[in-house]
């Protein structure tokens, strides 16, 4: 099976044409242009909610080659608007995979050395099972009447798909964001199967302040009439401007003060004087502007639902008696946790507290604080401090590995 | 009793209590580098005694610097962050030439005692010679070569001399298991027993491996 991942590897990569028109969107949901791990009624999905899912799929991209001892694959968990395609052409927007600078042969994550698998997140919109796609049961498409899912569902899923391409360890699963806490959830749940974990800007839990923001941009999605209860599809519509108006409301917290005002300051856009209006006259409007209806083509506003829950529920130390630390007792993995100066989503003090429990667990762990001013968005940007650590823990844990 | 040891080995001026210390380190134990800098000793001990080590280290740039070099390390207080460590997590646990610098040496040095089976302090004598006689003769707070700093831009605020620190070993009921001092050339000394006055007069640099 695995053989089969790998064999595949290296060919997936999307031509520029693959570009969809938008109407054909929805394709993407049921038929990634990627590769598909199909789950029958035989292999079942216990949910965190109690409910059970079967009949679902995982969308996945593999990158390099799975080596004869299995043991260096890398698992690369994608953030909350992400997808599997981390280091090839994005088959919706045409552009380069989100991680491209961190993905590829001779880079950090370096895909001649490692067999990276990235797959979509369950409840997720580009090929993994969620809100977005059919139904088989009822041949519909699944709206709301998908059940919640966790970080834990998530990972659980993934499990399945790696068990599917018969890999045992995984040599690292690296990720940030919503990534990271898949990473940490992965170290948790299944410990001997995670040789090194790399979680990046992220926490162990979702504080209050960013459940909050995660309520104003479901707000805005279901405040929208095209909304429709969820089911915008059947009837043709689509909350854009819901949708729209979150991706607004969220990119700012991707970002920070000073690098807004960097990038804009107060200047205006196309213009001399204000227009003592409601246009668009800063830049900084027009640059969110943009974002959010960029967003709006490639992504399903259910799906932003599902996926802001899982991460408001996500809270490690809750399963341990509220102590961190007890999460992981005697593990053997090897953590380096990552954290930038400016981010104020997932500030240093929340990756901090992840690198006292690990400590406190007796775990092998190294820390980084980058400085930047680019805030949360960071991680995906061109860091160099970032690619270097990425590179010496990777290559000292693939020492320990016994990886050539 | 206190002649010099016959393995003298020249490594950079300062930092001879680095080599010193990579002889006490046994094989493939675990170990944690409080204050560990850019990762010298860390990467020494890894590749010389095999140990499974970590680092903390406050600047940022020394961490980074370790991480990318492949070491375990920790942006991290002495001061503050040692208390998360469980008990007797470590084989040995190390504070080189950091102990001066930290704000409450007394309970740094109980807290690696704790996290420890044994704990490497080695720190500048403050009791040397030219140090008493910068402070004696000109009336100056003295700055040498092991010492290169102002009063004023000092990292080292709680510096002690080698009677200083045997008076805490007794205070806080450690075990000084083995001393010695260190000389520029990467001589050393061991075992100061009698002699204490005269190392503590001296010795420039000293070196103790304490248990509980």
């Amino acid at each position: 099976m695995a053989a089969s991942g790998a064999d595949i590897a290296g060919n997936v990569a999307a031509p520029a044409a693959l570009a969809r028109p938008r109407a054909q969107r929805g394709n993407e949901a049921d038929f990634p242009t990627s590769l598909v791990a199909k789950f029958g009624p035989e292999r079942p999905l216990k949910l965190d909610s109690g409910a059970v899912l079967t009949d679902f799929q995982v969308g996945y991209q593999t990158y390099g080659t799975l080596n004869d001892e299995r043991s260096n694959a890398i698992l690369v968990c994608h953030a909350l608007t992400g997808d599997q395609h981390v280091a090839s052409t994005n088959p919706i927007t045409g552009k380069p995979g989100w991680w491209s600078e961190m993905v590829g042969p001779g880079k950090p994550i370096d895909t001649s050395r490692y067999f990276v698998i990235c797959a979509n997140v369950l409840g997720g919109c580009m090929g993994t099972t969620g809100p977005a796609s059919t139904n088989a049961a009822t041949d519909r498409v699944w709206g709301l009447d998908l059940p919640l899912i966790t970080v834990r569902d998530m990972v659980r899923a993934q499990a399945m798909l790696i068990d599917h391409l018969g890999i045992d360890t995984l040599f690292c699963v690296a990720g940030g964001s919503l990534g990271g806490m898949q990473v940490l959830q992965w170290a948790v749940l299944y410990p001997e199967r995670v040789f090194s974990a790399l979680p990046v800007a992220t926490g162990a839990r979702h504080s209050s302040q960013n459940i909050a923001f995660h309520e104003v941009g479901r707000q805005a999605i279901m405040a929208d009439p095209d909304w429709r209860n969820g089911r915008y599809f059947e009837m043709g519509v689509n909350p854009r401007k819901g949708l729209a108006v979150a991706r607004m409301a969220a990119h700012i917290t991707y970002l920070s003060e000073e690098a807004l005002h960097r990038k804009f300051g107060r200047n205006l856009q196309d213009r001399e004087k204000p227009t003592f209006g409601f246009d668009a006259d800063f830049q900084v409007e027009s640059y969110l502007r943009y974002q959010g209806s960029a967003f709006v083509d490639r992504f399903d506003a259910n799906s932003y639902l599902y996926l802001t829950r899982a991460m408001d529920y996500f809270d490690v130390a809750a399963d341990f008696g509220g102590r961190l630390a007890n999460a992981f007792l005697g593990t053997k993995t090897r953590f380096c946790v990552a954290s930038f100066t400016s981010d104020w989503l997932f500030p240093t003090i929340e990756n901090k507290a992840i690198v006292r429990a690990l400590n406190a667990a007796g775990a092998s762990v190294s820390f980084v604080e980058i400085e930047t001013d680019r805030g949360h968005d960071a991680f995906l940007l061109d860091e160099p401090e970032l690619f270097a650590t990425v590179r010496g823990f990777l290559s000292s844990a693939g020492q320990a590995r016994g990886l050539k | 009793m206190n002649a010099y040891s016959s393995d003298a080995v020249v490594v950079p001026t300062n930092r001879v209590d680095l080599l010193a210390i990579s002889q006490i380190v046994t094989q493939g134990s675990r170990v944690l580098d409080i204050g560990c800098g850019d990762g010298q000793l860390l990467k020494l001990l890894e590749e010389t005694r095999a140990v499974d080590g970590r680092g903390i280290e406050i600047s940022q740039k020394g961490v980074n610097e370790c991480v990318a070099r492949g070491l375990s390390v920790i942006q991290g207080d002495a001061d503050s962050d040692l208390t998360d460590y469980p008990d007797e997590t470590f084989d040995f646990v190390i504070l080189s030439q950091t102990l001066q610098a930290t704000h409450q040496p007394r309970v740094v040095v109980e807290q690696m005692l704790r996290i420890g089976r044994r704990a490497i302090v080695s720190f500048p004598n403050f009791g040397n010679w030219r140090v008493r006689a910068a402070l004696a003769l000109r009336g100056r707070m003295p700055v040498t070569r092991s010492l290169p700093y102002s009063w004023y831009d000092t990292p080292n605020i709680h510096f002690c001399t080698i009677r200083d620190f045997v008076m805490l070993c007794e205070e806080i009921d450690a075990t000084i298991e083995t001393s010695m001092v260190l000389h520029r050339d990467g001589r050393k000394s061991t075992a100061f027993g009698a002699m204490l006055w005269f190392w503590n007069l001296f010795g420039q640099q000293a070196v103790f491996v304490l248990k509980r």
